[in-house]
């Protein structure tokens, strides 16, 4: 009961808030009905017994990612009201509709036959947190190592796309170099 | 032996690709040349294999390699040196070797010195293949090898309209025919199981009448085209437009010969019908006197040639239809060699008479061509069957053949021809070398031909002289497969009166064309009075066949065709052009798609989406139901 | 009333259809954006679910590296959009039409 409870009333709360954020004309809105949005399907998680999941969703986009959106928006002059595209909404809803429309009817009819089998089932008497360490780091140890190499890149880039002078290095300067190019950016603040 | 069946038959084709290589330059006469030594070994190796195989020595069987090879069809290339195509291979590589030098002389002002080595060449090539094969299929590449090189020889001067004309038509009624042939090949294959003569002709013997009928029809059919007979043989007068070795060399002594051999190849399979035989024999006497009769009147001196050809190859059908298969490839050997002869010489007066081909326009010539005419004098008398030169020795032996097998019609016929044979060429002989220079008045000054080339001719003069000691040993070597009937009249008084009778008769016409034509003064101008008789009139238009032709089958064919036309053009065209619109403006419209606009994009990725889940779920239900679908289909009869 | 895997799946339907519909709609990218990450969001949710009601921790691996690459796509992505921005001063999807064929 407390089950059924909970899932309708967080997918209410969660689908209210993605709606919010896909049609509200204010990126602020967008932006903090995103992070509430988030922050209600990790409760989805915490009810499928999925908990080290839910802690990694919180502590990922409502702490990383939503970070990263709001530095965005500071970036990018983007109080001002988003203009929309013109163009007809009906085949844009249409279409959606359409295809969640086909998945649920893919999902409804039991196409996918129940011959489905538990390849990593979860430990009796060990905690999710625990389980998941355990598969993660031996069945997936090496997509784990992937993963972890592709966000280091990725901050890499993230880095060298957004920073300044990233050609120039420090360490490759000498003294002078270094005084001027100070001498230049003290000039540039003062005036 | 087997290195010089190889010789024999790759080095033509070897002089081929060698010319070929300097088609597009100018004149070089070393290319001449070396194709002349290339196919004169090819005529060295021919007369190794023939001494071997007079010695008594084993037939030359080779297979060279698999050529096909698919279910029960085997065929590969298989070459065959029996006494058959031993005598072939002589014939073609002797002429040819003959015409190649005379050539070098003959196109020695031509610009496509070159090409026409090439060409010629490959025909010899061709032929051999034709010859040489074992199997029907082999024969069949040959056949169609000829039939290509024919056409380019015929249009050899392609700027021409009539020559590329008669190329043409040459190469048409000869497809004519050899669809005739392919089924009859067909039919081998279907009822034999193999293409291999030394397969296919032996199991004829257990087939039924029927089938062994229709069989011989449609390969001779096949022979009619390549032997122009009645009612295939407009291209071959027509085929005059080539160049005069060509004539010489493809259309008088081997590839027309190539049905005659077709026939006497199939040996076995027309011994086993004699009724066709008979039909061959009897059209082959037709065509020996409908040819003779419009050779009578005609005023082009190739194309009264062409028409004797077109004479002899009858005689050689009535031979060969017969049963009589040895004398009819005796004749065809010594008809090549004299009718190359008179056809060479024939060149080397048009040559003089600046490719002016009408004999009543010459005369007198024998003061300044004397080597040719001596050398056109003596091949005619050969044609005409005078003792003892070649034509006596093998048209003779048709003709008591023909008596010996009571068949009273064709012997007549054929007798008849022969008087008709000699009137005509020494009409020719009596018009171009005797009599007044009429030539004079058109300011033209004749001139002998090269040395060289009367040369080359001479082996051609000495053969058409003596081939007739060869008749013995020719009947010794070929009895084994051809059957050993010798037509002997049982009584020597009556061969005796047959002979005297023949050559009384055939010597009068002679003299008669003599008496008639070495006075020539004139040249005619359409209004005497025998020139308006009907008989002259029908002659001189070749009982207007070829207008009958053009009349009732090519017009109602050009008229059909115009009629499709339309239909092509308002169903196949359309239909054609429809598919291209319709793929031109689905690009045209869905270019909008393609709008750079990155928002579209995602726009049609979701489209692209939904359709791709829709398909996931047809197939998956088609999959989950397939067995009820399979008893629906069932149920309605798919 | 029990709530079964249908229910998860047709919530993830659901959220799926609402993050489509934000694509094809939202013109600035940086809302564009946050598209995605409902997309992304509500597969999570249908693995995570999947996941329990087989017993099988696999999908939670795959939510895992959906998170993962979701983070590392918007380091890339937003970096993109700050130098997109510093050139021609709006991200606007409707300025990017390069790519017109």
């Amino acid at each position: 009961m407390f089950e059924a409870v909970a899932f309708y009333l967080f997918a209410f709360l969660t689908i209210a808030m993605f709606f919010i954020t896909v049609t509200t004309s204010q990126a602020l809105y967008a932006l903090s009905a995103l992070a509430a949005g988030m922050i209600f399907i990790s409760a989805f998680f915490f009810i499928l017994g999925a908990d080290f999941l839910g802690a990694v969703q919180i502590i990922v986009y409502t702490g990383a990612v939503m970070a990263l959106y709001a530095f965005g928006m500071m970036f990018f002059d983007t109080t001002r009201e988003v203009k929309e595209k013109k163009g007809n909404k009906f085949i844009i809803v249409g279409l959606a509709t359409l295809c969640a429309v086909i998945i649920v009817a893919i999902f409804a009819a039991p196409i996918v036959s129940d011959n489905m089998l538990s390849l990593y089932p979860a430990l009796e008497g060990a905690g999710n947190t625990q389980s998941v360490g355990l598969v993660l780091f031996t069945k997936y140890l090496i997509p784990f190592e992937v993963a972890a190499i592709m966000l280091l890149v990725a901050m890499v880039a993230g880095i060298v796309l957004a920073g300044k002078k990233m050609d120039l290095s420090l360490t490759l300067l000498n003294a002078e170099e270094i005084e001027k190019m100070d001498e230049e950016i003290n000039k540039k603040v003062l005036s | 032996m087997e290195k010089y069946l190889y010789i024999a038959l790759f080095a033509p084709l070897v002089s081929s690709m060698f010319s070929a290589l300097f088609t597009n330059t100018p004149k070089k006469q070393f290319v001449g040349i070396i194709a002349s030594l290339l196919i004169f070994s090819a005529f060295v190796s021919s007369s190794i294999l023939l001494t071997h195989i007079l010695d008594g020595g084993d037939i030359v069987h080779v297979e060279m390699m698999t050529w096909m090879a698919t279910g029960n069809l085997y065929i590969p290339f298989g070459f065959v040196v029996d006494q058959i195509s031993v005598t072939m291979m002589m014939v073609v590589t002797l002429v040819s070797t003959i015409v190649h030098i005379y050539s070098i002389g003959y196109m020695d002002h031509d610009k496509g010195f070159n090409r026409f080595f090439a060409w010629l060449s490959a025909f010899v090539f061709s032929m051999m293949i034709l010859v040489m094969s074992d199997n029907f299929a082999g024969l069949f590449i040959g056949w169609e090898g000829v039939g290509l090189c024919s056409w380019g020889l015929i249009g050899f001067w392609f700027h021409k309209e009539v020559a590329t004309w008669a190329a043409n038509e040459a190469f048409i009624m000869n497809r004519i025919a050899d669809l005739g042939m392919l089924i009859g090949i067909f039919l081998v294959y279907w009822n034999t199981g193999s293409l291999q003569y030394d397969i296919a002709f032996p199991a004829m013997a257990h087939l039924d009448s029927a089938t062994l009928t229709w069989m011989g029809i449609f390969l001779f059919i096949g022979a009619m085209g390549k032997s122009a007979q009645f009612p295939l043989h407009t291209w071959l007068a027509d085929a005059m437009e080539g160049p005069t070795p060509v004539s010489a060399l493809i259309h008088a002594a081997t590839m027309v010969t190539a049905g005659v051999y077709l026939v006497i190849r199939s040996n076995e399979l027309y011994d086993l019908i004699p009724h066709v035989g008979l039909f061959i024999a009897s059209l082959g006497a037709f065509v020996a006197l409908f040819a003779a009769s419009m050779a009578l009147v005609n005023r082009d001196m190739k194309r009264i040639i062409a028409y004797s050809t077109l004479s002899q190859l009858g005689y050689m059908f009535a031979a060969a239809g017969l049963g009589a298969y040895w004398v009819a490839l005796f004749h065809l050997m010594a008809h090549a060699f004299f009718k190359a002869l008179l056809f060479l010489g024939a060149g080397n007066v048009m040559h003089a008479m600046h490719d002016e081909l009408d004999p009543f326009k010459m005369g007198g010539l024998k003061k300044v061509m004397k080597g040719t005419w001596i050398m056109m004098t003596i091949a005619s008398l050969a044609l005409a069957g005078i003792f003892p030169f070649a034509g006596f020795f093998s048209k003779d032996t048709i003709l008591e053949a023909a008596f010996a097998e009571h068949h009273m019609v064709i012997y007549g016929v054929l007798l008849f021809t022969a008087g008709l044979t000699a009137f005509y060429s020494f009409r020719l002989v009596a018009l171009i070398f005797h009599g007044e220079e009429r030539y004079k008045i058109f300011g033209i000054h004749p001139h002998e031909a090269y040395k060289f080339m009367l040369i080359a001719m001479s082996p051609l003069l000495f053969l058409a002289m003596i081939a007739g000691i060869f008749q013995t040993p020719f009947f010794e070597m070929v009895e084994e497969i051809l059957g050993a009937t010798e037509y002997h009249i049982h009584s020597h008084a009556t061969l005796l009166i047959m002979l005297v009778g023949t050559q009384m008769f055939v010597g009068l016409a002679i003299l008669y064309a003599y008496k008639k034509y070495a006075s020539w003064s004139s040249v005619p101008d359409g209004s005497s009075v025998i020139e308006n008789s009907f008989i002259y009139k029908l002659l001189y238009n070749q009982y207007y066949i070829p207008y009958g032709y053009e009349e009732y089958i090519v017009k109602p064919y050009n008229e059909l065709s115009a009629a499709l036309w339309e239909v092509d053009k308002k169903v196949v065209d359309a239909s054609v052009d429809g598919i291209a619109s319709i793929f031109y403006s689905a690009g045209e419209n869905t270019r909008d798609m393609q709008s750079g606009n990155l928002s579209t994009m995602l726009k049609w990725m979701v489209v692209g989406t939904v359709v791709l889940l829709s398909l996931a779920v047809v197939f998956g239900l088609a999959a989950r139901y397939s067995g009820e679908i399979m008893s629906i289909l069932s149920g309605l009869g798919v | 009333m029990e709530i079964g895997l249908n229910h998860y799946l047709i919530l993830s339907t659901i959220l799926f259809a609402i993050g489509l519909v934000g694509v094809m709609r939202r013109k600035n990218l940086l809302l564009l954006f946050f598209a995605t990450e409902i997309l992304l969001n509500s597969v999570n949710i249908a693995f995570a679910a999947i996941s329990h009601y087989y017993g099988d921790l696999t999908g939670q691996m795959f939510a895992f590296f959906v998170i993962a690459i979701a983070a590392s796509e918007i380091a890339v992505g937003l970096g993109l959009l700050i130098v997109w921005y510093k050139r021609h001063g709006n991200i606007d999807l409707e300025s990017m039409t390069s790519m017109r064929g």
